[in-house]
């Protein structure tokens, strides 16, 4: 099989795998316990914090360990909603966000708060000018992703978290998508609060981290016995965290290698079906987009036709088409793009990571005409598009 | 979440294409929605003789566009009023639910073929 799905999620590395084992039978303990094994728990999570810390330039006692993505954005932001909500009750946001924090945001909306989403526009990028005129003497957060998900693109993060500085609001950014791909570095890109997620980055599923800058404090959402600085209470997942720890530092060594051979990989594979199949597109910006995402329309198809073809010459794809979300609603950010639905249904979705190999590119390609190919036959609409 | 009946119309779709001299033309759908279906009938003694179609959507609409060529090949008019949504479905050996509302348009644009096919008729014999 072809994994191209990256950003769903990726394989456990077995350095990762190997790494967590002695934690489950062997060093079980509560971290939390004042004897041997319980220390050596402690012990582990404490190395891994710093391994969390050192991927994003961070001082290890700026990171707390959390559930994954979802959690981390949402103690980020109802926390911070919570804690301020007497100074003001405005969030910005971007109208491409991943539903962790969209569906929270909404959540707060409903709740009191007032939230603006900024437009991403054709290219799928926020404008800092556009951030500027949102701001207001109630704004209490700007949350605004630094990769996004579907199409890749980079938000301009660095120029939002000066202008947050200069008004004195918190900046939470989600990195689940570009922490581990691209650089990060939590000071450089003037962020308060940064969510990361283990499981896209070869790690295991179900366990995540948030960055808090010393002295940001938040309101917790969850309360129980004190664990993570009281943000977030629960008996730590040890094994869970030796392999977000390990998983980062790989992805720390490897950085610069995988980025630059996944962003000739992606770019070949982009040129190859843009120049081989009529009618194709390229969701989001040419370039500002992670080295791994490609994001593909294709007119009068459907898309989770093409991912059903391509599976069947075993390539694993995504699509943004309704026909595949569980809301049976074209996804929102390539609504955002301003696709029309038809459109947004031909979209198809490849994120490649450090398995895939350049020997792989022809075949991809020829799998996706191919595909593309037979379900245009098959469609009423392509008939229409050839007769104009 | 498709099952093998599914998938296999999928990957195999019978009766492709598209009649030009069909005796009734239907369509059902909306691209907007994702799904869009046309179905073309000949139409010899009161009995289907050819059947073809063409879709635009995702594998359920597919799958149920040519599961229902199959069903109506061959059967008369009335006989071919009587195939139900939920038909097409049972002879896919089910479909998922969300599928069932959106995707499971092939009945629908097989009788719309057939009305059309009527009125047609109607026309003629007036």
């Amino acid at each position: 099989m072809i994994y191209m799905d990256h950003s769903a999620t990726s394989p456990v590395d077995p350095e990762v795998f190997k790494a967590m084992e002695p934690y489950f039978v062997d060093s079980f303990g509560n971290a939390s316990t004042l004897y041997s094994l319980g220390r050596e728990a402690r012990k582990a999570m404490e190395d891994s914090r710093k391994k969390v810390a050192s991927l994003i330039g961070a001082d290890p006692t700026e990171v707390i360990f959390t559930s994954g993505g979802t959690e981390s954005d949402n103690i980020a932001i109802k926390g911070t909603a919570y804690r301020l909500r007497k100074k003001g009750n405005h969030i910005i946001t971007s109208d491409i966000e991943h539903p962790a924090v969209e569906e929270t945001c909404k959540y707060l909306e409903k709740n009191g708060f007032q939230v603006t989403y900024l437009p991403a526009g054709e290219e799928g990028i926020v404008k800092v000018e556009d951030l500027k005129n949102a701001i207001t003497d109630k704004t209490i957060l700007i949350t605004i992703m630094h990769a996004n998900n579907e199409i890749g693109t980079i938000q301009p993060i660095k120029e939002i978290g000066e202008i947050a500085r200069e008004h004195k609001i918190y900046f939470h950014t989600d990195a689940v998508q570009s922490v581990g791909k691209i650089p990060v570095d939590v000071k450089d890109l003037n962020v308060d609060m940064l969510s990361l997620s283990s499981h896209k980055l070869y790690g295991p599923k179900g366990i995540g981290a948030l960055y808090i800058k010393k002295g940001v404090r938040l309101e917790p959402i969850i309360h129980g016995g004190g664990h993570e600085k009281g943000i977030r209470p629960g008996t730590e997942n040890v094994a869970g965290i030796v392999g977000l720890g390990k998983a980062c530092e790989i992805a720390e060594q490897n950085l610069e290698e995988n980025f630059k051979r996944l962003t000739a990989i992606r770019d070949e594979i982009i040129e190859k079906v843009l120049s081989g199949i009529e009618q194709s597109y390229l969701n989001g910006h040419p370039t500002k987009r992670l080295p791994n995402n490609i994001n593909f329309r294709f007119t009068s198809i459907e898309g989770e036709s093409l991912v059903l073809h391509l599976d069947a010459k075993g390539i694993a794809s995504s699509t943004g088409s309704a026909c595949s979300s569980k809301k049976l609603e074209p996804s929102h950010v390539l609504m955002a793009l301003g696709l029309k639905e038809v459109d947004a249904h031909g979209s198809l979705r490849l994120t490649l990571g450090k398995e895939n190999k350049e020997e792989e590119i022809d075949y991809v390609v020829e799998s996706i005409k191919d595909a593309v190919d037979t379900l245009r036959k098959l469609s009423p609409l392509w008939c229409q598009v050839d007769e104009e | 979440m498709y099952s093998e009946k599914v998938m296999e119309h999928f990957s195999n779709p019978r009766n492709v294409g598209e009649i030009e001299d069909a005796d009734g033309v239907g369509t059902v759908g909306n691209p907007v929605c994702g799904d869009l279906m046309t179905i073309y009938i000949k139409v010899k003694d009161n009995r289907i003789e050819d059947i073809k179609f063409k879709t635009f959507g995702c594998g359920a609409a597919i799958a149920t566009s040519s599961m229902v060529t199959e069903m109506a090949m061959g059967k008369t008019i009335e006989e071919a009023l009587e195939i139900t949504r939920n038909d097409v479905a049972n002879e896919l050996e089910g479909l998922p639910p969300v599928k069932m509302h959106c995707s499971n348009l092939a009945a629908d644009a097989l009788h719309a073929a057939i009305e059309d096919y009527k009125k047609k008729l109607a026309e003629k014999e007036a």
